[in-house]
């Protein structure tokens, strides 16, 4: 499944070597941030920008930890509840999308209905259309239901959210396994359903694990949903980064670049282990290859 | 009915009929996405007919269609489309410079291509309040990097954001930054596709590279670039996040883009019907745009296959 890239000629370390500048060009933004999470505040704001500096782990730390100026205590920030929230809400709402969309996906892709490409597009349109368009009725519907603010509302819509996404990625699997050997199975009397569990899902479980890691991403990156949605207790990373840079007392950039950081980390690892199924992530399956 | 136990065992009978599986299997997913975004969607389009904001307790009273009437007879309207064709027609257009030369870069199999390939390709996966943090610290007037380089090439100092040319093509290069990695991706795949004899033929005809580029290459990428420009039309209309972190819109409204006007309307003015109305108009260019895109899939998956 993972399929193997076929590459356009071959070239050796000097090329190696080449890429690597244009490639450190572009990454140069991220490299610059992650540099600032470790510099002072002194050194972050210092004309001209810095590139040497003694490190420090400061900023790392009073992402967690606030140590109070009167009485030299230190005390937890909300920090650590809102990267709880993040991962909390993003792991439960995606885990039931997939769910979800792994089962419809399944319909979708064996038992063609009327109208299925109907269903598709207009699954397909949800996720497509800009959220503010849909925001502002699901804001007054969860005012009157009182699922604002609450974990409930966030994580019903983090569901539906990637409820499309999910339906495609993993119909596109589905569309690659060979339905003939399920019809071998049936004809040595398996069930439908071990046929669903004992073949299909097996042999799609990498995808499945792309799909969800990619939903991961997609919801704990969101932004315009958990700034109007979300309320003090169940407030994500991405509110609360963008409520530090509103601050009045001047943004502590050191301070952000080392959330930046911290929410980095996983993003690497995912884009590594998931290179192969990037395209057909991004692109909610329709392109594969 | 009266007999409880019977409807429901004849109810579970029907409702596990083999004909009905593909059906019931569809059911969970529509049913929420029912709930959150078709009902949703019905309802302020019920709104849109009406003078109702969110934040008074007045009676909506039926107003027919004269949101729509003052949506497309408002100049600001105009103003806010005509901003985010210029952000996204920009954007989109430096996507497919930059994202064509990198593919171009990494269709040749290197040592470590893998790891290298991680620089370009983390961009975007990042978040878009990360890249507005990060955009906005460097275009920092005093402090910020792209302020401090853009002081050697001019003496005046310099401020990015305090012109609307200068907040455009903030926003522009931020978008294009992290989403070129996507062109250059699906640039990659059309590159990978070109069978190897056709380039054999052209080096024993002799052509030369540029027309072994348009009569060879060319083809099998073009559908790929198509999908490309309409998917990120699609994506960078949306742009809210990253205009909302950086400029908030400004310098005045120049770069306020048509999903920063409607936040603005709907939750700072409260105007909740007024946008309402705005935010069908902007659905029904999303789905015309999505039906292109949709199209143009189908079209590449007949050619492919």
């Amino acid at each position: 499944m993972a399929r193997k890239y076929r590459e356009v000629g071959k070239a050796g370390w000097g090329y190696t070597a080449l890429t690597t500048v244009v490639g450190f060009i572009y990454f140069f933004p991220v490299f610059w941030i992650i540099l600032t999470a470790f510099k002072t505040r002194t050194d972050a704001l210092a004309v001209p920008p810095k590139l040497f500096f003694t490190p420090t782990l400061d900023n790392f730390y009073s992402v967690f930890f606030r140590t109070s100026i009167t009485t030299g205590n230190s005390q937890a920030t909300d920090m650590g509840l809102y990267f709880f929230n993040s991962i909390f809400i993003a792991f439960t709402a995606v885990g039931f999308a997939v769910i979800v969309g792994t089962l419809a996906a399944y319909a979708f892709s064996r038992y063609p209905l009327r109208g299925n490409d109907t269903y598709l597009f207009i699954i397909l349109t949800t996720r497509m259309m800009p959220p503010i368009v849909v925001i502002i009725p699901i804001f007054l519907m969860f005012r009157i239901s009182g699922l604002a603010g609450s974990y409930w509302g966030i994580m019903l819509l983090y569901t539906a959210f990637n409820i499309p996404f999910s339906v495609w990625l993993v119909k596109s699997f589905f569309d690659e396994l060979n339905p003939e050997i399920e019809d071998a199975a049936r004809m040595d009397g398996s069930t439908e359903r071990r046929v669903f569990f004992g073949f299909c899902i097996p042999q799609i479980l990498a995808g499945l694990a792309a799909t969800f890691v990619f939903g991961l991403i997609l919801t704990w990156n969101e932004f315009l949903f958990a700034l109007l949605l979300t309320g003090v207790d169940t407030r994500t990373v991405p509110v609360a980064m963008a409520r530090t840079l509103g601050g009045e007392v001047g943004v502590d950039y050191g301070l952000l670049a080392a959330i930046v950081t911290l929410f980095l980390i996983p993003i690497f690892f995912v884009t590594f282990l998931l290179q192969n199924q990037l395209l057909r992530g991004v692109t909610f399956g329709t392109v594969k290859k | 009915m009266t007999d409880h136990t019977g409807t429901r065992r004849g109810f579970g009978a029907w409702l596990m009929d083999p004909k009905r599986r593909g059906a019931l299997l569809v059911t969970p997913a529509i049913v929420i996405l029912f709930v959150m975004n078709i009902f949703p969607l019905l309802w302020s389009f019920g709104l849109s007919f009406f003078n109702y904001k969110a934040t008074s307790q007045r009676v909506p009273t039926f107003k027919g269609l004269s949101n729509y009437e003052k949506v497309l007879t408002d100049e600001r309207t105009w103003e806010r489309f005509q901003t985010t064709a210029l952000i996204v027609s920009s954007s989109v257009i430096l996507q497919l410079i930059v994202g064509f030369l990198l593919a171009l870069l990494f269709a040749k199999a290197f040592p470590m291509r893998r790891i290298v390939l991680m620089l370009v390709l983390t961009p975007m996966m990042l978040s878009f309040v990360s890249v507005g943090v990060f955009f906005k610290l460097f275009y920092e007037p005093t402090f910020g990097i792209v302020s401090y380089v853009l002081n050697f090439f001019t003496t005046e100092h310099f401020v990015m954001l305090a012109t609307p040319a200068g907040a455009i093509a903030g926003i522009v290069i931020a978008d294009a930054w992290m989403w070129s990695p996507f062109v250059m991706l699906l640039v990659l795949a059309g590159l990978v596709s070109v069978p190897k004899y056709l380039y054999e033929a052209a080096e024993v005809d002799r052509a030369s590279k540029w027309r072994t580029f348009w009569t060879i290459t060319f083809p099998y990428i073009k559908s790929l670039l198509l999908l490309a420009v309409l998917f990120r039309t699609i994506e960078t209309f949306k742009l809210f996040d990253i205009v909302y972190i950086i400029t908030e819109g400004g310098p005045g409204s120049a770069t306020e883009t048509i999903a920063v006007f409607l936040y603005r309307n709907a939750f700072q003015f409260f105007k909740t019907s007024h946008s309402s109305a705005l935010a069908y108009i902007v659905l029904f260019i999303v789905i015309v745009l999505t039906n292109l895109y949709l199209y143009s899939v189908n079209r590449r998956a007949e050619e492919v296959d």
